[in-house]
């Protein structure tokens, strides 16, 4: 039997009550589909690539190894939160800056567990940036500009200036 | 890639989650962090016909407690709590394991007492569980039992736990200031090959990735207590060992890892 669950969600910052799920919904599929969130990508639905990274009261954690129903009352922020209007974050900007995508299918899972690791952990050095990164799978941009993205908006939320390493 | 469906229920407390479960019968589970059993359900390696979430019970069982060289964890404790723990230099140990354990976004959800629930040979609770001679407190119908970890483990996948029963507490019972584990794997965050783990004080060897469950090795504890070198103590721990082979490596390349990282660990636990 298909079990229907009445939830509330709470998604960056917006409630949506009344949403009908099956129990074995994971949040990712939840957010995509029910909610139109469609920035959380899904890669593997094991855990591994990272793709559907998003925070889960603050701390990032994998969309999918979660039921929607588990993340009620908790505070979920997607990819879809940074961005202010139109205009994109710092830590966006500096993805783009130091070309830290390519296809992009990565990138939304990236910036999340970024975000997440930075808000804890603002300063990160180079050496656990690279372990952190090691959470997500990336197969074009081989890391590097990615940790230099990173570490470019860590240097800069620091108030830091002049050339890294 | 999506879970068979299954009926959703929420505990409210520890005894009604554990009345339930009882009264689902085998096909129920517990659902502490997920990050073993959602990945297994979606897969459908695993089809619970019911899950009790835990969720709900973290204000409870989520802690870190140490007093008086005595460290007792909540089973919901989340490893990314243990690694940021402000644990004094007698569990040091637990808090720079816990880096070996998945990655960030694993830790922020996975849980001690799901670890060692699910029992996976490999997993560093259940080495560092069996390592520092903890015991697992449990809960059942009939009240609370410890159970010391060396007993837990039985087999591949399987622990002496029943099937109602919540491991509600982990309580280390004795400083370990000078041990260490360490592993390794083919990629950063997989599950071990090897993982070797030491306690200098109490003169313990445990491995993973040897044998179906975590592996106390005699043998290599005999050296460390007549004073032999750690080259002899890891020496005695491959020659003692039957490990199995697979893709990850034959018997032989694990027996090689076993030498070497058991060195390693060793003189960890000795630096600190």
């Amino acid at each position: 039997m298909t079990e229907k669950l009445l939830i509330s969600l709470t998604v960056n910052g917006e409630q949506h009550d009344d949403l009908v799920v099956e129990s074995r919904h994971t949040l990712v599929d939840v957010l995509r589909h029910r909610l139109g969130l469609t920035g959380t990508h899904v890669g593997c639905e094991h855990g591994i690539c990272g793709a559907c990274t998003i925070l889960l009261d603050g701390a990032p954690a994998r969309a999918c190894l979660i039921f929607a129903a588990q993340a009620e009352g908790q505070d979920i922020r997607t990819v879809e939160s940074l961005a202010d209007g139109g205009e994109l974050n710092d830590l966006q900007r500096a993805f783009s800056a130091h070309h830290g995508l390519q296809c992009g299918f990565c990138t939304p899972g990236f910036l999340m567990l970024a975000e997440g690791f930075l808000a804890e952990r603002p300063e990160a050095t180079r050496e656990e940036i690279r372990e952190v990164v090691s959470a997500n799978l990336c197969r074009c941009t081989g890391y590097q500009t990615i940790v230099d993205a990173i570490e470019d908006c860590a240097r800069t939320r620091r108030g830091e200036v002049g050339e890294p390493r | 890639m999506k879970p068979a469906p299954f009926t959703y229920h929420r505990a409210r407390d520890v005894a009604g989650a554990i009345a339930l479960l009882a009264e689902l019968g085998e096909d129920a589970k517990y659902l502490a962090g997920g990050q073993s059993l959602v990945a297994m359900m979606n897969f459908r390696l695993a089809r619970p016909a019911h899950l009790v979430d835990l969720g709900g019970l973290r204000g409870e069982l989520a802690y870190v407690r140490e007093d008086d060289g005595v460290l007792r964890l909540g089973a919901l404790t989340t490893h990314h709590q243990v690694e940021s723990a402000p644990l004094g230099p007698d569990f040091a140990v637990l808090r720079e394991a816990m880096s070996w354990i998945g990655h960030l976004p694993i830790r922020t959800r996975g849980t001690v007492g799901g670890s060692l629930a699910h029992g996976e040979a490999t997993a560093e609770w259940c080495l560092l569980a069996v390592l520092l001679g903890a015991e697992v407190v449990v809960q059942g119908v009939g009240g609370r039992r410890t159970v010391p970890a060396e007993e837990l483990f039985l087999g591949f996948f399987t622990t002496a736990l029943e099937p109602e029963e919540m491991i509600v507490e982990v309580v280390f019972p004795r400083p370990a200031p000078h041990a260490a584990l360490t592993e390794f794997a083919q990629r950063r965050g997989d599950f071990a090959t090897v993982a070797a783990a030491v306690d200098l004080d109490a003169g313990r060897v445990v491995l993973g990735g040897v044998a179906p469950v975590p592996l106390r090795v005699p043998e290599a504890e005999a050296v460390l207590a007549r004073g032999g070198t750690f080259a002899e103590c890891a020496e005695a721990a491959a020659a003692a060992i039957d490990p199995p082979a697979d893709g990850d490596g034959g018997a032989g390349y694990r027996r090689a890892l076993t030498r070497t990282l058991l060195v390693q660990a060793c003189e960890e636990a000795m630096r600190r």
